[in-house]
């Protein structure tokens, strides 16, 4: 299944990405920031797959705790490290927009401070999983659901606050110029996070089967 | 019910009795965290005089990282004695156990704070007592948030190699809301004048996020920590 | 019992707490660009001093090396981890023989 998908829909990634910048510099500009508001297409799509890859992590944790599927593990490990990604993309656009929108490279604003934090999380999933020797692997799926009950909290963070950070109000609030290009990106970003997920998901099985293999070549 | 408070209790007097005969958590425990505040101190008073809005951070500072130690310390204990599985095997609901080991850390914790907040009221001039019962909730509520996380991820850590490393890795991002709320409430409250509503919004949030917190903690506990 | 009294719990905290937060914060009147992105069609002020192009260019560029790079690493240590697979069966079957 994973390699007759992977490669069309790859494909079809690969060309929405290299098709985007096209369609992001025929956009209007932002009367107030101008050119560097473009960012925005990009860090609010990434912002929007690492939401949904804390939940894919965050489920996929709950569901690994309470049944002890080994399946449902891989994905929250496939989920976390894609939120680690994605994150990074995030919270490196993200001071490259403000350097110009608001003059400084960070703020210790409530949005900022919260993506961070939920980062961190995840980080420390990833250093668990790694470092934590055997038996980590449900200790890690509870730091995930730590991670996910982060989510909302970031989400509604700049509506609160109301701090630096636009609001969630800019999105549904999108004028028709900025409206398809910005959608264009999130289709983009949720189908290689997608594609991101199936592989990784794949590798982590693999990796299992391999452990299980040299278990058997002991014996 | 009943027999579930009674549960808790059994637990909790176990933690205390323990602990009032060595007093080795208490004792080095109020002592890092005295340490703390020193080393901390030096980091922000210039000239003899500390800077603004200083005292709050050091005071919850010290709280967290003298809590990290508290943990670490009081399950660590059981892992020597292997007394661990022995309370697991007893017949106690899981939530039972975490609830009356949350409890224990709690009092410890406490009995800490008790003797820091005055300190660092005296040391820094801070006025944490003009609005007592409001900086008492706070440190109930910041308190309770961190020690909830806290106990569930030493308990979960026992079994680990790296726990020494680990539980400071992970305790920190996931309680940084609740180390947040703490100070910003806390700063709020030693303005002059101090500014009551953002004091009691921060509260609100401490006491949102201890909710959320616990909720997590009790329902995962009984997973994470069967065989 | 414990169980639906913790989620007694969780659902007043998420009804009562959130409002009653954001009710006791202090409201701010949003800066421009806050709440709504305005459209113009020319870019402004083209002579101030941080070049907008290039924080847009790194972006891009920042984006594509991370997402592309990582994909394409996860799909070499899935063929590494495919190859080593394979080796170790070829020994398993030779061992057998």
């Amino acid at each position: 299944m994973l390699n007759r998908l992977f490669v069309p829909l790859a494909v079809v990634a690969a060309a929405m990405f290299a098709y985007a910048p096209f369609m992001i510099l025929n956009a209007p500009y932002e009367a107030t920031m101008g050119l560097v508001q473009k960012i925005f297409y990009f860090h609010a799509s990434a912002g929007m797959g690492l939401f949904l890859a804390a939940f894919v992590s965050g489920i996929g944790s709950a569901v690994f705790l309470f049944t002890r599927k080994p399946a449902a593990d891989r994905v929250a490990v496939a989920g976390a490290e894609l939120t680690v990604m994605l994150g990074l993309i995030v919270l490196v656009t993200g001071p490259l927009w403000a350097r110009k929108a608001w003059g400084v490279w960070w703020q210790w604003d409530a949005r900022l401070t919260s993506t961070l934090v939920m980062w961190m999380i995840f980080n420390a999933y990833l250093l668990l999983r790694r470092y934590g020797g055997p038996g980590s692997d449900r200790l890690a799926a509870a730091v995930s659901l730590f991670g996910m009950a982060n989510v909302p909290f970031v989400y509604w963070s700049v509506n609160v606050w109301r701090t630096l950070h636009p609001t969630t109000s800019v999105i549904p609030s999108l004028k028709p110029g900025m409206r398809g290009p910005f959608w264009f990106c999130v289709v983009a970003f949720l189908l290689v996070s997608t594609l991101i997920l199936m592989v990784r998901t794949e590798l982590e099985k693999r990796r299992q089967e391999l452990d299980e293999l040299y278990l058997a070549v002991e014996d | 019910m009943k027999a579930f408070a009674r549960a808790v209790w059994v637990v909790t007097r176990k933690d205390l009795l323990i602990e009032t005969r060595t007093r080795e958590i208490l004792f080095t425990t109020v002592f890092f965290a005295l340490a703390c505040v020193l080393v901390f101190a030096f980091g922000f008073v210039k000239e003899g005089r500390p800077m603004e809005d200083v005292a709050a951070g050091i005071l919850w500072i010290a709280i967290a990282f003298s809590g990290t130690l508290a943990l670490g310390r009081a399950f660590e204990r059981e892992r020597q004695g292997e007394t661990l599985r022995a309370l697991l095997i007893a017949p106690i609901d899981r939530p039972a156990l975490y609830l009356g080991k949350l409890l224990g850390i709690l009092i410890l914790l406490a009995a800490v704070e008790i003797l820091i907040v005055p300190l660092v009221a005296l040391m820094f001039q801070a006025a944490l007592f003009d609005h007592a019962l409001i900086m008492v909730a706070l440190l109930v509520a910041g308190t309770l948030g961190f020690a909830a996380v806290g106990t569930l991820f030493a308990a979960m850590l026992v079994r680990t190699r790296s726990r020494d490393v680990m539980l400071p890795v992970l305790l920190y991002p996931l309680t940084v809301p609740v180390i947040i709320a703490g100070v910003r409430g806390t700063a709020a409250l030693l303005q002059q004048p101090a500014d009551l509503p953002m004091a009691r919004a921060w509260l609100s949030f401490l006491l949102f996020f201890d909710i959320v917190f616990l909720t997590i903690s009790l329902w995962t506990f009984e997973p994470v920590m069967t065989e | 019992m414990i169980k639906k009294a913790v989620y007694a719990l969780l659902l007043v905290a998420v009804l009562g707490g959130t409002p009653a937060f954001a009710q006791t914060t202090p409201p701010k009147t949003p800066t421009a660009g806050q709440d709504d992105f305005v459209p113009v069609s020319a870019p402004i002020n083209a002579n101030d001093t941080i070049p907008a192009p290039r924080l847009v260019a790194i972006a891009y560029g920042f984006i594509w090396v991370v997402l592309f790079g990582y994909l394409w690493s996860v799909r070499s240590r899935l063929g590494r981890v495919e190859r080593e697979m394979e080796t170790v069966s070829r020994r398993v079957s030779a061992g057998r023989k």
